[in-house]
């Protein structure tokens, strides 16, 4: 397969984060993402991947790349970015998550979590408290992505905001820390983050819109020059092996 | 002791909720980690931060709090703001860090929350 370059936004929320408007529907999340040009996009929602496969299959039917993850808070209420390849690694990494999430929600203060199908169809509301932190520190969380069967990708969340940032919460990111890349958020660019945090000069760098609407996607992106839109191509495109490269 | 004299008190700036400061605070809790906030605090407690992010004003909401005490002159960000007048949760600023600001409050009689 020949290398071409893409425009991905790593970083969209769903009507499930409580957060999200109800027009992050499967259908509008893929529809905006096509406007704006994009070829692949991720969808992360908070401690959960319950509207992944819907998004998935309004992808596959429009020409839309979708990497499937979910954004984990962790005890330290640092948030981490994992995506996999394989389905049943990001269902499994889901139940380990569930399992260190307490809570049910409250849906007057902190919203709606929309379970919905691909054809923007509500089947469900997830009830478990999606906003709150699991018990997971940083490593486990880690970990517990590097112990999946296929390859996982793990980047700390807007590295450069105040709040639930792995600096912010931290002061810096722990050496021993694995993590394939750290993201900037739509608040300033990647040379400025690189300037005001020295942790941003020693993690590649992305760059995504953290859309909680469908006017946010794609308001940032990062281009990977890749064979395709997987875990495995986007990661030697951050560490610039064969050819690929990503750029920001 | 009432919200409108702690305000008066401590000089605090009133950000949002102003009208809600007929509110009796029953404790007091200092915590910069909303989980921790949303097990340990309880209705009419005054919660002590710098945390500045529009969560703040949902787990006030969810726990029923009294009004969230901001130091070091941290301004709440826009999104925080609109949200906590909307709620009408009150958003206090205060000068002093978070040291200095509670050992005055408890010395002004208000007592910490339980920890459970």
């Amino acid at each position: 397969m020949a290398l071409r370059r893409i425009k991905a936004d790593l970083h969209v929320h769903t009507c499930l984060s409580p957060c999200s408007g109800l027009d992050m529907s499967p259908r509008e999340i893929v529809n905006a993402a096509l406007q704006r040009g994009l070829d692949l996009i991720g969808v992360c929602d908070h401690n959960s991947a319950e509207n992944v496969l819907a998004v998935k299959k309004a992808g596959e039917r429009n020409g839309l790349m979708v990497l499937g993850g979910m954004e984990v808070a962790s005890s330290e209420e640092a948030h981490i970015l994992v995506f996999f390849d394989d389905d049943d690694d990001l269902l499994g990494f889901q139940k380990h998550i569930y399992r260190h999430l307490a809570g049910r929600n409250d849906e007057h203060a902190f919203g709606l979590q929309v379970i919905a199908d691909d054809e923007d169809g509500v089947t469900g509301f997830c009830d478990r408290l999606l906003i709150a932190a699991t018990s997971l520190p940083v490593e486990a969380i880690v970990a517990a992505a590097r112990a999946a069967k296929g390859e996982s990708l793990v980047i700390a969340a807007h590295v450069d905001r105040q709040s639930f940032s792995i600096i912010g919460q931290l002061g810096f990111i722990p050496r021993t820390l694995v993590l394939d890349a750290v993201e900037v958020s739509a608040q300033m660019t990647a040379d400025e983050a690189k300037e005001r945090f020295p942790d941003c000069r020693k993690y590649p760098v992305i760059t995504s819109s953290d859309a909680h609407g469908p006017e946010d996607i794609g308001k940032r992106f990062t281009c990977f020059t890749v064979e395709d839109g997987s875990v495995a191509e986007i990661k030697k495109a951050l560490t610039g092996r064969d050819g690929r490269k990503a750029e920001c | 002791m009432k919200l409108n004299d702690i305000v008066k008190d401590f000089g605090l700036e009133v950000k949002t909720g102003s009208s809600h400061l007929d509110r009796e605070v029953t404790a007091g809790y200092v915590s910069d980690l909303l989980s921790d906030v949303l097990a340990h605090a309880d209705e009419g407690v005054l919660w002590v931060t710098l945390h500045i992010h529009q969560n703040i004003v949902a787990v006030a909401a969810h726990k029923d709090l009294a009004g969230i005490i901001l130091v070091q002159g941290r301004d709440p960000e826009k999104d925080t703001v609109a949200k906590a007048e909307e709620e009408g949760i009150p958003i206090m600023v205060s000068s002093l860090s978070a040291f200095e600001l509670v050992g005055r409050l408890y010395k002004a009689g208000i007592r910490g929350a339980e920890a459970h």
